[in-house]
């Protein structure tokens, strides 16, 4: 079977505009979490996020671009833009044909259709920009990229919800594997950080006001974040061939269903992808030194989680080291997966855990080691990076050190 | 800054096609221009904000619209003419 790993990462996301000052905030516990400047924010009642700042896009886009590239697609850009130049890889010929890009995103252009339905009921204007279609569609990110580098293979975007980047990752993990591609470009994006994205979430009644407190005892909710994570996998001989650096092996991928509730966590559906990922990639849990959780700060989703981890890890569970960057960045939604796999390779890489930050409070229903609010030091050799999404599917990545 | 139909509608053009619009002739093509099919449609859409007018144009068959697509100059006096018709 041939094997897959990692040859470039890009991202911006709140915590920073590439990966060097992500990783340095994951370290750190820096929060990315503020109030939200957005249009109406002043009519939310959840009026915090975690907003990508300083961004100039007139710096990196030219007029043209801008007016077709919704915000998700120019985070996808430049996050792959990044990713690609780390690979240093050329796509022409045979190799272009052998390589593609799949994607993960939850809402795709939302503040593209934000903007215009606000045009064209509140403004009551009666006509719209050309370019509403393809910059909205949630492959536009997708399609862009393909054009950008010459991806001429398969190229899709993936939308579970916020499992929607984990998703599309196993897709490219097992695309390499199977001999479908040799390079898949992959990660994912999300941008609904405008009124219409965020008055949905709140509608829910999941949301925090005051901050993100994943696995404590105090927790109140989720935040959103948005940003983009972009990764280059490719198959493990090619990249080794080329004398490429590699930042480390995508060794499984599990991904199950809950069938049971449209919102509600399942611990069985969660354990069961926990437990496949380990066997698909011949792991024993005992190998795992990290586990970067899905951790939204929900009531919900992290005593569930925690006790799948339980189940799934048994006596294991007490050693393994959990935490959940949402913490710092907020929840990416479609592209979380994607910028929190950059938590896993800090820890394969540097041996450093990142921290869940804003814990003041143990939970009973918590009480694994959660790295409360300062980093750890640790070896680690293998990692699982969790994501459970609305609709009940869940998908969980195994990696291991290069 | 002229204010007249064939400077506004000039300048559009120049824009879409990132040239200056002392580089656009009245004689010019959209083809010479280097203006496809989806800049053309954006152009029409900057025509139809500016000057608050309905251009009845179909992307499918670009040439067989009323509206004469064929020189700088026709899109001129296709404007105009519309200008004219809508406006009065």
């Amino acid at each position: 079977m041939r094997r897959v790993v990692i040859t470039g990462m890009g991202t911006i996301n709140p915590l920073g505009h590439d990966v060097a000052e992500t990783q340095t905030a994951m370290r750190e516990g820096h929060c990315a979490i503020g109030p939200l400047d957005i249009r109406d924010a002043d009519r939310l009642v959840v009026q915090i996020g975690a907003q990508v700042k300083n961004y100039e896009p007139e710096k990196l886009f030219n007029r043209q671009q801008i007016a077709l590239y919704d915000r998700f697609t120019q985070f996808t850009l430049i996050a792959a833009r990044q990713a690609l130049g780390q690979a240093g890889l050329e796509f022409s010929g045979e190799l272009a044909s052998r390589s593609g890009v799949v994607l993960g995103t939850s809402g795709g252009g939302l503040s593209t259709q934000d903007e215009n339905y606000r045009a064209v009921y509140e403004e009551r204007k009666n006509r719209v920009h050309p370019f509403i279609v393809p910059k909205l569609m949630n492959n536009a990110a997708a399609g862009h990229v393909s054009m950008e580098w010459n991806l001429k293979g398969p190229s899709f975007t993936v939308a579970t919800a916020c499992a929607s980047s984990n998703h599309a990752m196993g897709q490219a993990f097992n695309m390499i594997r199977w001999g479908m591609a040799d390079v898949m470009v992959t990660g994912g994006s999300e941008a609904m950080l405008c009124f219409g994205g965020v008055k949905a979430w709140e509608g829910l009644r999941v949301m925090s006001k005051d901050g993100c407190r994943p696995f404590s005892a105090t927790r109140n909710g989720m935040v959103q974040g948005e940003g983009a994570g972009i990764f280059v996998f490719e198959e493990r001989d090619h990249a080794r061939a080329r004398g490429a650096e590699i930042f480390a092996e995508v060794a499984g991928f599990a991904m199950t269903s809950d069938a049971g509730d449209i919102v509600m966590p399942s611990k069985q559906g969660a354990a069961r992808a926990i437990t496949g990922a380990l066997r698909d990639a011949h792991m024993s849990c005992e190998e795992i030194g990290y586990i970067n959780a899905h951790g939204t700060g929900t009531t919900a989703n992290d005593k569930v989680e925690c006790a799948a981890i339980a189940d799934a890890f048994g006596a294991h569970a007490d050693q393994v080291l959990l935490s959940s960057t949402k913490s710092m960045h907020g929840h990416l939604i479609g592209g979380t997966g994607a910028v929190e796999l950059l938590a896993c390779i800090l820890a394969l890489n540097d041996g450093v855990i990142a921290p869940t930050i804003g814990y003041e409070e143990p939970d009973p229903e918590c009480a694994l080691d959660v790295v409360p609010n300062t980093a750890r030091d640790a070896e680690i050799g293998a990692v699982l990076s969790n994501a459970f999404a609305f609709g009940g599917a869940n998908a969980v990545l195994a990696l291991r050190k290069a | 800054m002229s204010n007249s139909v064939r400077d506004q509608v000039v300048a559009i053009l120049a824009d879409q096609a990132l040239m200056a619009p002392a580089e656009v002739s009245d004689g010019a093509e959209l083809a010479d221009l280097g203006i496809d099919s989806m800049t053309l449609v954006e152009a029409i859409f900057r025509i139809e904000e500016t000057f608050d007018i309905q251009v009845p144009f179909n992307a499918n068959a670009p040439t067989e619209s009323e509206f004469d697509i064929s020189t700088v100059a026709s899109i001129i006096a296709a404007v105009e003419g519309l200008i004219a018709a809508q406006k009065s």
